[in-house]
């Protein structure tokens, strides 16, 4: 199966290893793997800031440039969200990782092997917006070694929010203490989630606390082996 | 009204760490409970799509409902009054308490009357109002405001409750740690009200324009007390609690008391039809209240709002609302419900940061009982006060317009990261003061995907999955 990426521009810029990952796993799992080297950003930040007409055009422009892929796939599920809800979901060819590894290939065991705790935020897009339901934990129950624990509240918001996270930052932390606490009560040594932008959050409290957890995208986890 | 805004307010209610437990507590609760409740009934979502459907034909029709509703209310022996705004409202409830030389009125829970500052203008004209539910008397005896659309005073505990007691109603007394003794300060200082008072102020649940009926749902039965004891009794309804028929309330009062308090039914369900010889009050007014609600409907997104049946499910498990409570939205409707409300019912001048005090996690739309979809009205309520009320040359418009600029073509796009690269530290820490407080920024690693991809395709030897390993040591 042809494949063509949507890195999306945050993670192409500040999680580069998440689409090395994709690649890895794409190319393990038997698909044929293109980036199309136009592609930018979907505009969800404008939309969700109040700046929807520019929004609006970075979407259409992401439809021009994967306008011929058979299918695209996308490690971010709060992207692949925003696209869709603009009418920008490429009649169904737009798809975030999990969907298409579950629904597309029909694939939970991706041969991976990751022998760590971890722990899953389900994040609230990928739940509440795209509806992807259990299909990362699906997924993160076939991985070989996984010592997989369940957190707490835990689809509850972690408070990034994108532009909340700085536009009401006290909130945002608040919510990312409550956050933090129910993470370290896993004993997981790793959180994982199907987009970037929390793990971002988190991981960077994280980081501050020099807490000895890290933050994986669940492709890098399903790329392991 | 001044306002700090949200951002301001919430920080001040964060610093409060009792607030914060109080609140955690309260919401868990009463959203666990939601959960049990909601998850026995089958239908539930049918039951939401009717809800939805029930409010968006009331609106739609909304001067046949109220006018029908007129008629009913009249034809069962009841007066009704058109108030256009807070001020004609509360001269209209004036002028019925003064035909009837009261000076005490006693109230049930109502938020259209908190929303109008009834009480402080029937202060005014020499007439106090009671409050007879007992957080809003709370509230009232602390000199506080309400924080919560159910559970008015929710940010209070037990202990503070009971000192507050022992400061006014129950003076010189004590009243011990037993919540049913605190209660019963209570219950002693309104009972002696509920029978010497001739004058009671109601709000409405919903009115039926069918039948002219009139419902308040509550818990306490302390409304109970009110709509039957006294001669004289006012409602004041903000007119999108029509409804235009009586089977409507079949649907109405199963997903109002499963998403409020998560109980299968309220205790006291209390409807009345104008007015009946030897039974209850002798003289009934409806005030049918707009106070900016015909705006609301006039717009097509944000008109949704105004399906809202208060019952502060989406408060509850707003993750918002539950870390900084009610009195951070500075309004009588807080929580995400309250964030597209109030800015539309009182403009976006004054409350241009309620749109932006959420996170769009989605929680609110999911338990809402008559489906609005509030992070779709958030957002469009954003893109009204960048385009209404922002200045074209604000920095977050400069900074919003260049980096969509950027967005738009892969040549600055690329450069853009290159500079993101070498900028980083003071410039990105700069930019984001809010954010490095308590969360670091991660290193801008050294090579973008999109370096990475073009290497890659310059060594076929690479291509069979054997990616660089990377810092994480994911890859193989």
């Amino acid at each position: 199966m042809k494949v063509s990426l949507f890195i999306t521009c945050f993670n192409d810029t500040l999680f580069p290893q998440t689409g090395r990952a994709m690649v890895t796993l794409l190319e393990r799992l038997g698909c044929e793997v293109d980036f199309p080297e136009a592609q930018t950003c979907c505009g969800q930040m404008h939309t969700n800031t109040g700046y929807q007409e520019r929004g609006l055009t970075l979407a259409r422009r992401f439809e021009r440039v994967f306008a011929d892929a058979d299918v695209v796939v996308s490690p971010s599920a709060s992207c692949v969200a925003h696209l869709r809800g603009n009418g920008a979901g490429l009649d169904t060819r737009l798809v975030e990782l999990t969907e298409f590894l579950v629904d597309r290939l029909g694939v939970l065991d991706v041969g991976a092997t990751f022998p760590h705790r971890v722990t899953l935020h389900p994040t609230c897009h990928s739940i509440r917006l795209m509806g992807i339901g259990d299909r990362p934990q699906r997924l993160l129950e076939h991985v070989r070694g996984i010592d997989l624990v369940e957190m707490d509240n835990a689809d509850e918001c972690c408070g990034f929010g994108g532009t909340f996270s700085v536009k009401n930052a006290d909130t945002s932390m608040a919510m990312l203490a409550d956050k933090l606490c129910d993470l370290h009560n896993t004993g997981a040594e790793v959180c994982t989630a199907a987009d970037n932008s929390c793990l971002l959050h988190i991981g960077g409290a994280l980081r501050r606390q020099h807490a000895g957890v890290r933050v994986m995208h669940l492709a890098e986890i399903l790329a392991a082996t | 009204m001044s306002a700090l805004g949200f951002p301001a307010a919430a920080g001040l209610a964060l610093a409060d760490s009792q607030l914060r437990r109080n609140m955690r507590n309260a919401t868990s609760t009463i959203t666990a409970r939601r959960a049990a409740r909601v998850a026995e009934v089958p239908d539930w979502e049918a039951l939401r799509d009717a809800g939805a459907a029930i409010k968006a034909r009331a609106m739609a029709t909304m001067p046949e409902q109220l006018e029908a509703l007129e008629a009913s209310v009249t034809r069962a022996g009841g007066q009704v009054h058109w108030a256009r705004d807070a001020g004609e409202c509360n001269e209209i409830v004036g002028g019925i308490v003064h035909g009837h030389g009261a000076r005490e009125v006693i109230k049930v829970k109502s938020l259209a009357t908190d929303e109008i500052g009834l009480n402080d203008a029937l202060a005014a004209q020499g007439v106090e109002a009671i409050e007879t539910d007992l957080a809003e008397l709370i509230n009232q005896l602390g000199h506080d405001t309400s924080s919560h659309i159910l559970v008015p005073a929710i940010h209070r505990n037990r202990a503070e409750v009971k000192l507050l007691f022992e400061r006014t109603i129950a003076r010189g007394q004590d009243l011990g740690w037993d919540i049913t003794a605190i209660a019963e300060a209570a219950r002693r200082h309104l009972r002696e009200k509920f029978l010497s008072v001739p004058v009671a102020i109601s709000g409405a649940n919903f009115g039926v324009a069918e039948t002219g009926t009139i419902c308040v749902v509550e818990s306490e039965g302390n409304g109970r007390m009110c709509l039957t004891l006294p001669k004289v009794l006012i409602t004041v309804m903000g007119i999108e609690k029509v409804l235009a028929h009586w089977r409507d309330l079949e649907v109405c009062l199963q997903l109002l008391p499963r998403s409020a308090t998560g109980e299968r039914m309220n205790p006291y369900t209390s409807l009345w039809t104008g007015v009946r010889a030897d039974d209850g009050p002798e003289e009934f007014h409806l005030v049918l209240l707009d106070n900016g609600r015909t705006a609301v409907l006039s717009d097509e997104v944000g008109r949704q709002a105004l399906h809202c049946i208060r019952c502060s499910a989406c408060l509850n498990s707003c993750p918002v609302y539950s870390r900084t409570g009610g009195h951070a939205y500075e309004s009588v409707y807080p929580g995400p419900i309250g964030a597209i409300l109030t800015p539309q019912l009182r403009g976006l001048d004054n409350t241009s940061t309620l749109p932006f005090a959420s996170s769009l996690c989605g929680a609110c739309k999911e338990v809402c009982p008559v489906k609005i979809d509030i992070p779709s009205v958030l957002l469009h309520l954003r893109g009204r006060v960048v385009r209404e009320h922002k200045r074209r040359l604000s920095p977050e418009a400069l900074a919003m317009e260049a980096i969509g600029r950027v967005f738009a073509s892969q040549r600055r796009y690329e450069q853009a990261q290159k500079l993101a690269r070498l900028g980083r530290g003071p410039i990105v820490t700069a930019a984001l003061p809010g954010w490095s407080t308590m969360r670091g920024l991660p290193e801008i690693p050294a090579q973008t995907f999109r370096d990475w991809w073009r290497t890659r395709s310059q060594q076929p030897a690479n291509r069979n999955g054997n990616a660089p390993s990377d810092r994480n040591g994911t890859a193989p």
